[in-house]
């Protein structure tokens, strides 16, 4: 009896939540109509063209397609459906880029161990969480020293870099090197020393007031004009300048309002014992600041990871650099749908995942506070 | 009697506003003084001066002997030696209990940690809150923060504490509990400074008695002289509006 | 006496202070010095000249979308206005486009259909999370992919969309148009007055005008009225296939239809975000108090949520607006020729002068944000002291 009245009441929930949502007046249920036949078009046609329709290793015929000749939607005209073979063809340069095939497990390695060296940082509640955060700071020198060589293993020089890894190594390295960075600027912007105080101000609002692609047409054309003959960075590292220089701008006003929202109680309280300026910001108001700040940086992270795309305009072989190289290729061209698809698709998961984050901690921070 | 701290025709402006007018002050070792006027007097900007929270510009303030100024030496030796203990607690709501008392021993004093924790848990014991020493500030009662802090400004062991309305952001049934604490402090013979419209505890424990108006020492006089047989009208004004409701 | 002295520089506040400023100032100053020097020296040993002065020689190649005439005899000044003009543009059209997607976005985010908002929904979480280069660069590809000029499609009466852009018939104005466009004008500046004059009336008399319909009224009516009377001022070019290409008409090129449509529809997503908080932002407590007051759902909207929106949405909107601009010179992708790609790109290859023709197209971004950040400021000073009133 009891389960039965709970079947009905669950009915009833089930649907009350339907009249309420979808079918709460005419206009409503007319929308619903509208909506559904536009899922059901849109839904079809997609799923035809990606996946149901599509070729994926064979074509229609099972041979194992080589190039897009062999696509079935170029064999036969009614076929339409996407052709992922472009995909497995290229699978190696996506992920690596034209890093030699015999070293790519340094590349796999280095990959594998980047969640264990962000993790530390992510969840504050996490069990060993200090050991995890040393080996934050051990892996750049590990990632380093893998992905480049050195004693033990052979050079591959960053010309051979491309795909998936040119866009990580941008976004995490200029993620990491633009922290500290943003931290003092932001904490200069806040100084009371005027000169200090307006050097950070004019820095940060003109790396803010210009487009990303100037800074990285400035990297590239104007860093070897300003070093030394010996110096010569190349092209990744120039890139790298202008991402770590432009992130720390952004990072910078993300902490600075952190900064602002610390209460000047604080600050006075810790005075009041004695602690000096160093102390005070290290010990009272950066860990507090920082933590609200958190999900604002988040942002400014994913919106970094975006913009790494732009350096395909300075001729480096990110993500999407090496999907236009596969389209320029002869025997791929044309399949532009299934690149920028796939592409897209990477980049989707990347900077969902980190704005799930930046909501959870946003969550985090409200209880926490309450 | 030793002199500990020493105000000389100390004035102070914010831009145009004349917030602190020739004040003079003697305050000597074991003194216990109760500052008392309405807001906007300027009595929590004297004792924020006194610790350089906030800075003089005219005038000299003078503790343990040495005169403030703009020498960051200075300032951090008398902050060293004068507690301080707010109206909103202050504590920092990062650090736990213990960590918030340790924290200004560990880095200013240089102690070594498990020593600075061991004082933290002789003044929690003191202010009788030892069984809260693991939790964080915010799951604590306002009573309780307020002790917390005036246990962390005593563990820097000074020889002067400034109070600046330690009771006025608290529920009127967690005052007591407070109060209590600075009691038992003024017996133990601390040199005191109040900020406070408690004239029940100025009562028990002042030396003397201080009221300020408009930037002004108004009057200074003993407990008994000063609740009984006020010489100013404004005075007069004062204690009438706050003891008669 | 000495130690003295080094004490009063190290540990009083304001030498203190004065001493780490002059040190910054002096690294600042020696680092600038440094790399002039080097890039001097640089400079000379690779033979490259400096100065503005080929601002004034002929740029010698062609720029095909342009709003001023443009040769490749023209000099690369004008090549720099040319770019310029490019850019803002688009970033005008972007924005236009934009805000409005964006609102009906925001809107269908909050309507009461579950399945509406959730299609919003996923088009904001799949255009904000996948660059806008790649989203520009994805629609320009299908924008090439239309049929060729001989298989144009024809959507309306000369309207063509073909892989070489959009035709469209082009407005020929004669004699008399410009007395149409006055009377616009005239009929604009007539309708806020008597806006000022009706509302002046209605907290007198506490009588309501329908202020909007009148105006709107006359603002479209007038220059139709004139229109007529000028004797139909206004003519159009319709494109007609001839050969191979279409004569006549105008053109809206792929380039700047691919610009167009990738910044528009990634910044609607950002927009629409904003307006959704906006207006979730003026809480139901506002609109049930102002209900309860008695006024009717649409003032309600208009004199309570709307204003109180408006002030939270539109310094996250201006921001947005300060993006596009700066997005729009991803144009050098699919080859808009926007100050990035001419000027800042085959100007500087040709001419070799990357120092001052960086420092030129940084500057103009500057001060293209400076002015909007500055007009933004302005506006919510305005706000806060209302706000505070």
């Amino acid at each position: 009896m009891t389960a039965f009245s709970n079947q009905s009441l669950m009915r009833n929930k089930y649907y009350s939540w339907i009249i309420k949502n979808l079918f709460s007046s005419w206009v409503n249920s007319l929308m619903t109509v509208v909506a559904i036949i536009f899922i059901y078009e849109v839904g079809t046609f997609f799923l035809n063209w990606a996946i149901f329709g599509a070729d994926f290793r064979t074509n229609f015929r099972g041979e194992l397609i080589t190039d897009r000749t062999l696509c079935s939607k170029n064999i036969s005209p009614g076929e339409f459906g996407a052709c992922w073979a472009i995909i497995y063809a290229r699978w190696d340069q996506f992920m690596y880029g034209f890093y030699p095939i015999e070293q790519v497990w340094r590349v796999n390695f280095v990959y594998v161990l980047l969640p264990l060296a962000i993790i530390g940082i992510l969840f504050d509640k996490l069990p060993f969480r200090k050991y995890f955060i040393y080996f934050t700071f051990i892996y750049p020198f590990l990632a380093y020293f893998m992905l480049y060589g050195g004693p033990g293993l052979s050079v591959v020089g960053t010309n051979k870099w491309g795909g998936l890894l040119v866009t990580l190594f941008l976004g995490v390295t200029g993620i990491g090197l633009a922290f500290p960075l943003s931290i003092v600027l932001a904490l200069g912007r806040r100084s009371k020393m005027p000169i200090v105080k307006s050097l950070c101000v004019v820095f940060i609002e003109f790396i803010r007031g210009v487009p990303l692609i100037t800074l990285l047409f400035t990297a590239n054309v104007m860093l070897p004009l300003f070093l030394p003959d010996g110096v010569n960075p190349d092209n990744l590292l120039r890139a790298l300048v202008a991402v770590t220089l432009f992130q720390s701008a952004y990072m910078a006003e993300a902490i600075r309002g952190g900064l602002q929202a610390i209460p000047r109680g604080q600050i006075e309280a810790a005075q009041s014992l004695g602690l000096n300026y160093w102390q005070t910001t290290r010990k009272i108001i950066l860990p507090q600041a920082l933590k609200i700040a958190i999900p604002p940086i988040v942002n400014t992270c994913i919106g970094l990871f975006k913009d790494t795309s732009l350096v395909l305009i300075i001729g480096l072989f990110d993500l999407l650099g090496i999907g236009r190289a596969a389209l320029a290729d002869m025997t791929w061209t044309k399949l532009y749908y299934e690149v920028y698809v796939f592409i897209s698709l990477v980049f989707f998961i990347f900077c969902f995942g980190m704005s799930r984050y930046s909501l959870y901690l946003e969550k985090k921070l409200k209880t926490d506070n309450s | 009697m030793e002199r500990v701290i020493q105000l000389e025709k100390v004035n102070k402006w914010y831009d145009d506003f004349h917030v602190l007018k020739d004040i003079d002050l003697n305050v000597q070792k074991g003194q216990k003084i109760v500052v008392c006027g309405p807001s906007g007097s300027g009595k929590s900007t004297m004792i924020r001066c006194i610790n350089r929270l906030e800075a003089h510009q005219k005038g000299q303030i003078v503790v343990h002997g040495t005169e403030l100024t703009n020498d960051l030496k200075n300032i951090d030796m008398i902050r060293k030696n004068v507690g301080m203990v707010f109206q909103q607690f202050n504590l920092f709501p990062h650090l736990s209990v213990i960590d918030n008392i340790s924290l200004a021993p560990i880095w200013v004093k240089k102690m070594p940690k498990k020593e600075a924790e061991d004082i933290a848990m002789s003044y929690l014991e003191k202010v009788k809150i030892p069984e809260q020493a693991q939790k964080f500030p915010g799951q604590l009662s306002g009573g309780q923060q307020q002790r917390v802090a005036i246990a962390r400004s005593l563990a820097m062991n000074p020889d002067i504490m400034l109070f600046d309305e330690p009771t006025s952001a608290l529920d009127p049934e967690m005052i007591k509990e407070v109060l209590d604490v600075m009691i038992q402090l003024a017996e133990e013979g601390m040199t005191m400074l109040v900020v406070t419209h408690e004239m029940g505890f100025a009562k028990t424990v002042a030396d003397q008695m201080i009221f300020m108006d408009e930037g002004k020492i108004v009057e200074q006089a003993t407990p008994d002289e000063f609740f009984n047989n006020p010489k100013s009208d404004r005075t007069k004004l004062f204690l009438s509006q706050i003891l008669n409701h | 006496m000495e130690s003295y002295f080094v004490r009063k520089l190290i540990f009083d506040e304001k030498s203190r202070s004065l001493l780490i400023q002059t040190l910054v100032i002096g690294l600042f100053a020696l680092f600038i010095y440094l790399i002039a020097q080097q890039t001097a020296y640089n400079l000379e040993k690779r033979g490259i000249s400096s100065g503005f002065d080929f601002l004034n020689i002929s740029a010698g190649y062609d720029i095909s979308i342009r709003l001023i005439p443009f040769t490749s005899e023209d000099t690369h000044l004008r090549a720099y206005f040319v770019g310029l003009l490019n850019t803002l543009m688009i970033a005008v059209c972007g924005c236009f486009l934009a805000t409005i997607m964006g609102f009906l976005v925001g809107v269908i985010r909050l309507s009461s259909n579950w399945l509406f908002r959730n299609i919003a929904y996923v088009y904001v979480e799949f255009t904000r999370n996948v660059p806008v280069l790649l989203q520009i660069i994805l629609y320009y590809s299908i924008l090439l992919h239309l049929p060729k000029i001989k298989q144009a499609i024809e959507i309306f009466d000369g309207f063509f969309l073909t892989n070489r852009g959009f035709f469209t018939p082009s407005p020929i104005f004669k004699e008399g148009f410009s007395i149409v466009l006055c009377s616009f004008i005239v009929a604009i500046i007539v309708s806020i007055f008597i806006k000022r004059i009706l509302k002046k009336k209605q907290e007198q008399t506490g009588k309501q005008y329908p202020i909007f319909y009148i105006n709107s009224a006359l603002i479209i009516l007038t220059p139709i009225l004139f229109y007529y009377i000028m004797g139909r001022p206004l003519e159009f070019d319709t494109p007609v296939l001839k050969g191979f290409n279409f004569k006549g008409g105008m053109v809206i090129r792929p380039e700047f239809l691919g610009m167009l449509f990738g910044l528009s529809i990634y910044t609607a997503a950002f927009i629409s975000e904003t307006v959704r908080s906006g207006i979730i932002a003026v809480s139901k407590g506002q609109r049930e108090a102002s209900q309860a007051l008695g006024l009717k759902n649409n003032l309600v909207m208009r004199l309570i949520v709307i204003p109180q929106a408006l002030r939270v949405i539109i310094p996250p909107l201006t921001s947005q607006y300060l993006n596009l601009t700066k997005n729009s010179s991803l144009g050098i992708a699919i080859g808009y020729a926007d100050l990035v790609h001419g000027f800042g790109g085959i100007s500087l290859n040709q001419t070799g002068r990357a120092i001052e023709i960086m420092l030129m197209v940084m500057l103009t971004y500057l001060t293209i944000s400076l002015t909007i950040s500055l007009f933004m400021n302005i506006y919510n000073k305005s706000v806060q002291f209302k706000g505070n009133a």
